[in-house]
């Protein structure tokens, strides 16, 4: 086959490179410029995609003795993924913007552009694995599962690219257990990326002040902070600067009156007002998610999908975990696809049958699962407490922030 | 692996051009001697008479005298040394210099130094229009002397533009500058051993070169700099080639650069004639294999041949990315270009097509194809014949990128 191995410049996607190139196949590496004024050097673990990182990633693809282009996809990345995260965090809802890269810059931009130009896949350094099942029917089905290595497991941010694109996927280090593994195979191969730092925070955060690069880009837009009454308790510059189950840095004198600490428990764009109240506020057991992405017809159809039907009803209830942060544990739930405007099993329902969770913010990701397999994606629109009925919820609804913690995906 | 290599064509000599064999013995004879030229004993004095013997060489080549030239590192230096050199003598002169006159479509050698003396030094940076050919407008060139003439440090218009290769109109710039006697410099780094240079006929001031576009060695050339011409050094130290840049002299390079030299010149009449032969059956092949192909910059089947370097052609491809026809025609053994491409390789929209009118939109499908010494029919053979499926190819994948069709068709069937 010929693969694009899309490559940093970490030691992830060069060893990744490196397996794909082991299996035989005609590989060649790729670097995506995300930012047209690109730091020379990264510091530390912050941000990725400097001219130092471009730099490692040719000689990785000269030690594999692959071809390696830089293609500029930067226009695409500020279009979706920065314009994306700004847009959501002035809605009050919380993004996750490694998501929104693997949706429209890894698995969209790339991959189409890649099948395009006449590869068959894609390989990535995602730490996820592709398990293929023979169907009942004879058809091959491909199912995205967690990595063995859990630390490193990111099945929970590629979860959004849907099973066409999972056909062109290839994620080498699916079946690593550890990361050690991974460094001391680059260190045999004579990568020299094998001992570089990995990286987190926002890339595009490179001084990884993500509140500073959000003043910056939407401005001071002082407002108030109140409780679920509506009594003004402190002042804001900037609803955006909140995130739902925040407790630090609220500055609001007086405290409250059970001497409780309080949460934020809405971020209101509209009014421009962050509501604050008591932990127990924060508690959701219901979930509504759009914008769905399944990857499991099978499931789908056993829970009475008709997708040949005129009018679809969705799905019944069928039990399964849900995950809502990168790092976060799965619950159990019950879940249920429903039709909306985008397709028979657009929407999400989901309703938590064992723990509860506290604070979800509208805009994260919403991911299903069935033990280490990914059954579907959808992005958070309103949640709610089944034991406090007459909460009150706005939409976009209560909600935190972890994505904010985004693993570099 | 392959045991019958697949063919390739260069089709990058404006980047780089391989080295004469004339330059390569040269070279390689003259590394093998030690001797700094500035050395006083034997061994000093041969290696100063070979870098004595090739300015001489060089000199003549070019209608120069012996004692004009600057050896430098390279084409990018000798640019800095002129446009910071000539900033500082000639605001110091006279501070009411401080404006510098330079074409929009110089290279980044002469561009970026010119805007950094802006930041760092004072200096005002007036842009000069070009049309649609990449040909300057002489005529804006003569108003802004008109209104501005004594407020001029010093001109800079390259010989000839090295994406869409347009030779300038270098003498009426000279005419147009003389009597307000203000000095003009010109970036010769494509035109040298491609078209005819003579130095003293063009009443240049001061002219850039680089070996290794003619066939010498990259990391030697040099600045022709009128003797009279009052130039403060970039480079301070032992106070090499009158004081101007200091360094020792780098022997091997410079006579491989001269040896160099000196056959492009002999051979550039025959040399020119073939390159042009090809140059149009290219161009003229691409157009009929290619619809959607626009030929940038002069049009040699439109009258317009003497205005552009023999060996250049360079084309936009409708609704195409150049990262794209470029990966795809390297991995069929064809090597063109984007354009200039920055450190990190990253194609930026020219600002040499901006410059004559192209839109963002159809800059990023540019791509130049450039012959030299080494080209022949085979190669723009391979070219013509891999050209019409690549060109198919990166349209798909422009179509891919710019999220219209498959890309948004997928979108929705997924969501079910």
């Amino acid at each position: 086959m010929r693969v694009l191995a899309a490559m940093s410049g970490g030691v992830d996607s060069a060893v990744a490179a490196a397996r794909v190139v082991e299996a035989g196949h005609e590989v060649v590496g790729v670097h995506m410029a995300l930012s047209r004024n690109r730091n020379q050097f990264r510091t530390g673990s912050r941000g990725c995609c400097s001219i130092e990182d471009a730099g490692d990633a040719r000689r990785a693809a000269d030690i594999l003795g692959i071809p390696y282009y830089v293609w500029d996809l930067s226009e695409k990345f500020q279009d979706t993924v920065v314009a994306d995260f700004l847009s959501e965090y002035a809605a009050g809802r919380t993004p996750n913007p490694c998501v929104r890269c693997n949706e429209h810059i890894k698995f969209e931009a790339l991959l189409d552009k890649a099948t395009a130009l006449g590869f068959d896949a894609v390989a990535t350094g995602h730490y996820a694995q592709v398990i293929t099942r023979t169907a009942p029917d004879g058809t091959e089905v491909r199912e995205l599962h967690r990595s063995p290595n859990t630390a490193k497991d990111q099945s929970y941010v590629l979860a959004v690219m849907g099973p066409e694109r999972l056909a062109r996927a290839m994620f080498p280090l699916g079946a690593y257990e550890t990361k050690d593994e991974v460094r001391a195979e680059a260190a045999a191969r004579g990568l020299s990326v094998s001992n570089k730092p990995d990286s987190y925070d926002i890339c595009f955060v490179a001084d990884g002040d993500t509140q500073g690069f959000l003043r910056d880009h939407l401005g001071s837009q002082p407002g108030d902070i109140v409780d679920a009454d509506g009594t003004i308790l402190g002042a804001h510059d900037g609803a955006y600067s909140y995130t739902v189950g925040q407790r630090k840095g609220l500055s609001i004198g007086r405290p409250a009156p059970d001497g409780k600490p309080r949460y934020v428990l809405d971020v209101q764009p509209v009014s421009n007002r962050v509501v604050v109240g008591p932990a127990e506020m924060l508690t959701v057991d219901r979930l509504t998610g759009d914008q769905s992405v399944w990857l499991a017809d099978d499931v789908l159809a056993a829970a009475g999908l008709d997708l040949a039907a005129p009018h679809s009803d969705g799905t019944a209830w069928f039990d399964a975990e849900i995950q809502v942060r990168a790092h976060g544990e799965p619950v159990p739930a019950r879940v249920r696809a429903v039709p909306d405007a985008s397709g028979p099993a657009g929407r999400m329902e989901v309703e938590l049958t064992g723990e509860t969770l506290r604070g979800v913010a509208a805009g994260q990701s919403l991911v299903v699962y069935l033990g280490t397999r990914v059954l579907g994606q959808s992005t958070v629109v309103s949640t709610a407490w089944s034991g406090a009925p007459d909460r009150a919820t706005t939409t976009p609804a209560a909600a935190t922030s972890a994505a904010t913690a985004a693993q570099h995906a | 692996m392959c045991v019958t290599p697949n063919p390739t064509a260069y089709l990058d000599h404006a980047a780089t051009t391989p080295m004469s064999s004339a330059a390569i013995e040269a070279y390689t004879d003259q590394l093998a001697v030690a001797g700094n030229p500035s050395s006083l004993h034997s061994a000093g004095r041969a290696a100063r008479r070979v870098v004595e013997e090739s300015r001489e060489q060089i000199a003549a080549a070019l209608g120069a005298r012996p004692s004009e030239v600057v050896f430098t590192g390279g084409g990018t230096e000798a640019d800095n040394l002129a446009i910071k050199g000539l900033f500082w003598a000639r605001r110091v002169a006279n501070p009411e210099r401080r404006r510098i006159l330079i074409s929009a479509v110089e290279h980044h050698a002469v561009l970026d130094p010119a805007f950094w003396m802006a930041e760092h030094a004072g200096a005002e940076i007036v842009l000069l229009a070009v049309d649609s050919r990449g040909v300057l407008d002489v005529e804006a060139l003569r108003a802004e002397l008109a209104a501005h003439g004594p407020e001029v440090a010093f001109i800079s218009v390259m010989w000839a533009n090295n994406e869409l290769g347009t030779i300038q109109p270098i003498a009426d710039v000279v005419a147009a500058a003389r009597p307000y006697g203000i000095p003009v410099h010109s970036d010769a780094v494509q035109a040298a051993g491609q078209i005819p240079l003579d130095f003293a006929a063009s009443g240049l001031d001061a002219l850039t070169l680089t070996a290794h576009k003619l066939g010498g060695p990259v990391g030697v050339g040099a600045l022709l700099a009128r003797r009279d011409l009052d130039l403060t050094p970039v480079l301070h130290g032992g106070g090499q080639e009158r004081g101007v840049r200091s360094g020792t002299l780098d022997a091997a390079g410079i006579r491989a650069f001269a040896a160099a030299l000196t056959e492009a010149v002999r051979l550039l009449p025959a040399t020119s004639d073939r390159l042009v032969a090809l140059r149009d059956r290219l161009i003229q092949g691409v157009r009929d294999r290619v619809p959607t192909a626009t030929l940038r910059g002069p049009d040699p089947m439109a009258g317009d041949a003497a205005l552009r370097l023999p060996g250049n052609a360079h084309f936009t491809f409708a609704g195409c990315e150049g990262d794209s026809l470029l990966y795809l025609l390297d991995s069929a053994g064809v090597q063109s270009s984007t354009g200039s491409a920055c450190q990190a390789g990253v194609p930026q929209p020219s600002h040499v097509l901006l410059a004559t009118g192209v839109g963002e939109e159809d800059a990023r499908g540019a791509l130049r194809f450039s012959l030299g010494h080494t080209s022949t029919d085979a190669d723009v053979d391979l070219l013509l014949d891999v050209l019409p499926g690549v060109v198919d190819r990166a349209t798909a994948a422009g179509l891919a990128s710019a999220g219209i069709g498959m890309s948004r068709n997928r979108g929705t069937q997924e969501v079910r």
